[in-house]
């Protein structure tokens, strides 16, 4: 959060917004480790006998229209939302770095033609891209982690080139190259150490976009499939049964905000951290 | 002007013809065969031979494409395969009462938006800002279409305030067809007037700390007309650029929020099209989305560029 002119405030705030979404961030990650050992049932366990059931102290989070216990299916869920995000964070990093160096160092016409295409990929609303993506081939998770990835490799690319512009211009890279180094060391050992910072910082926030834009996909079927519990897919099955039971929507959206509140609280924290220039101002 | 509006479009259309080729694409890797698609799993082999040649689908990739491309700069989109209906008039149906619900959406976004963004800068570090950093932190962090279920849950099912889906056309009642907009639009708007509430608040902040702004209170001008007269101008122009990228995240949750309320428009089309796999109809409704995209693109950066004059692209380029 933007926290204005410097201010005696400014400073004590930063690690509380740091710390809170770091412990919000560990409690889902362990959720996702250890889920399932600790959950009440198994997830895709059915019990006809209880469908629909309101929380109670059995089912804590209810049941859903197979009776399979809601918290546990929370609990597995997260995982696969965590993955998606880390995983599909993971695709446009690799790709984004590597192309944004490759722009940012070598320029020229390479650069062109690569900038041109993030601009293209850009101008497809994320969702559209997405389901472009993955209209091809019938829906699995893999491919929504890559899909979400491709989407997102434009942010890392700018980010990326920018940096390296920047480094490539530093005194140490000169002297790299009057040193006769060539491309592949100064890229990797000389300007990727120098570049992380930034590169970490917006990947931070992208996993989060990442989450929301996977759970959206699994929202809409072209995501993880039945009967995996992912929350959007979760979400999605609840929608037939929105007069009857409540708790098969709310549950799991809750716990996906929190993920989210956490992580961005993290990355804006991180962010502050990292970027001293950012303490106070910018959005 | 003149000419960067021109070669803009000229690159628009460039990028919807790539988009074109694409889509084309996409049919010719697409598994399964279109003719089976039409008839169904049981047909013979003659009668998919008989589909195949009818619909030209033995031509060469080039051929087809020309045809399918010629067709469609006369407006003719082809037949969907699924519904057994021309795709244009499902099109311009659907992207009707899209575009009243994207509309209505654009008006509330910038106008909430930036006033709630205005309203917590002037009150900075006091209730009425924390309650609005708040709302924006959880508008970024909560994914439309579980808004859209929680606006569900509390209006139609608890209150019974508002039907919970589906559309009603205008000349069944004002209410009934208004009563059905409610929920996609502030549904829709909800991340949006977040992200642009945070964003003119952290401009007008900057704004309100320059020197001339400083110089208009010396001069004893009213705050009201600092504000809005001086201020305001000034720190509107990031909000206008996001403002026209967030017309491309309304599309995106245009698809979801469709869904989620039943809303049959363009969203709801192109949804329904990649899940039953209707090619023609994939193919129309995402080279129209990207157009409508592009199209608010460039408006916005006219925009922006009219009302800040230390851009003037005219004189860039000639």
């Amino acid at each position: 959060m933007p926290a204005g002119p410097p201010e005696p405030g400014a400073r004590r705030r930063l690690p509380g917004n740091l710390l809170a979404g770091a412990a919000l961030v560990l409690v889902i990650a362990a959720a996702a480790l250890v889920g399932p050992w600790v959950a009440p049932f198994p997830y895709d366990e059915f019990h006809i006998r209880d469908r629909l059931k309101a929380p109670d102290a059995v089912y804590w989070f209810g049941t859903d229209e197979y009776g399979r216990d809601v918290f546990s299916r929370v609990l597995a869920g997260s995982r696969i939302s965590l993955f998606m995000g880390v995983a599909a964070t993971a695709v446009s990093l690799f790709c984004g770095v590597a192309l944004g160096l490759t722009a940012g160092f070598f320029r020229g016409r390479i650069d062109e033609w690569l900038m041109r295409l993030m601009d293209l990929l850009m101008s497809f609303p994320p969702v559209i891209l997405g389901l472009l993506i993955l209209a091809v081939t019938p829906p699995s998770l893999w491919k929504t982690v890559l899909a979400v990835g491709i989407v997102y490799i434009p942010a890392i690319v700018r980010v990326t080139r920018s940096v390296t512009l920047e480094l490539a211009q530093e005194e140490f890279i000169l002297a790299a190259r009057a040193r006769g180094e060539n491309a592949g060391y100064i890229l990797f050992r000389e300007i990727l150490p120098n570049a992380w910072p930034p590169i970490i910082v917006e990947a931070s926030l992208r996993v989060t976009f990442a989450i929301l834009l996977g759970a959206a996909l699994s929202f809409l079927g072209m995501g993880a499939q039945p009967p995996s519990s992912d929350w959007g897919l979760m979400i999605s099955e609840a929608r037939s049964y929105l007069d009857q039971a409540w708790w098969m929507a709310v549950f799991p959206g809750l716990v996906m905000c929190l993920t989210v509140v956490g992580i961005n609280l993290l990355g804006d924290g991180l962010r502050e951290w990292l970027d001293p220039r950012l303490r106070h101002g910018g959005a | 002007m003149i000419l960067y509006t021109l070669r803009r479009l000229a690159l628009i259309v460039l990028l919807l013809w790539v988009m074109s080729v694409l889509l084309f694409a996409i049919t010719q890797v697409l598994p399964g065969n279109v003719a089976r698609m039409i008839l169904g799993q049981f047909a013979t082999a003659d009668a998919i031979e008989a589909v195949e040649t009818k619909l030209g689908l033995k031509d060469p990739l080039a051929v087809q494409y020309g045809r399918w491309f010629s067709n469609l700069i006369r407006g003719d989109f082809g037949q969907s395969l699924i519904m057994e209906r021309p795709i244009g008039p499902l099109l311009s149906e659907a992207l009707g009462r899209s575009a009243i619900l994207a509309c209505l959406s654009f008006v509330l976004v910038a106008s909430a938006g930036i006033l709630l963004g205005v309203i917590a800068a002037v009150r900075k570090n006091r209730p009425v800002d924390h309650a609005v950093s708040v709302f924006s932190y959880l508008g970024i962090s909560v994914p439309e279409f579980f808004w859209g279920i929680v606006f569900i849950l509390v209006f139609a099912r608890f209150l019974g305030w508002l039907p919970s889906a589906g559309y009603s056309p205008l000349d069944e009642g004002l209410w009934s067809w208004f009563s059905r907009l409610i929920g996609p639009t502030l549904t829709l708007t909800f991340t949006l007037i977040a992200h642009i509430s945070r964003l003119t608040r952290s401009s007008m902040l900057e704004t309100l700390r320059s020197r001339y702004v400083l110089a208009a209170r010396a001069k004893g001008l009213p705050e009201r007309v600092i504000l809005f007269r001086h201020a305001l101008r000034n720190a509107l122009l990031p909000t206008i650029t996001v403002l026209a990228i967030d017309v491309g995240w309304l599309f995106g949750g245009i698809v979801v929020v469709e869904t989620v309320f039943a809303f049959p428009g363009l969203g709801r089309l192109v949804a329904f099209a990649i899940e039953r796999r209707d090619l023609p109809l994939i193919q129309a409704t995402l080279l129209v989305i990207t157009a409508i995209y592009c199209l608010a693109n460039l408006a916005a950066d006219l925009l922006y560029a009219a009302l800040n004059p230390r851009i003037r692209y005219a004189r860039r380029t000639s």
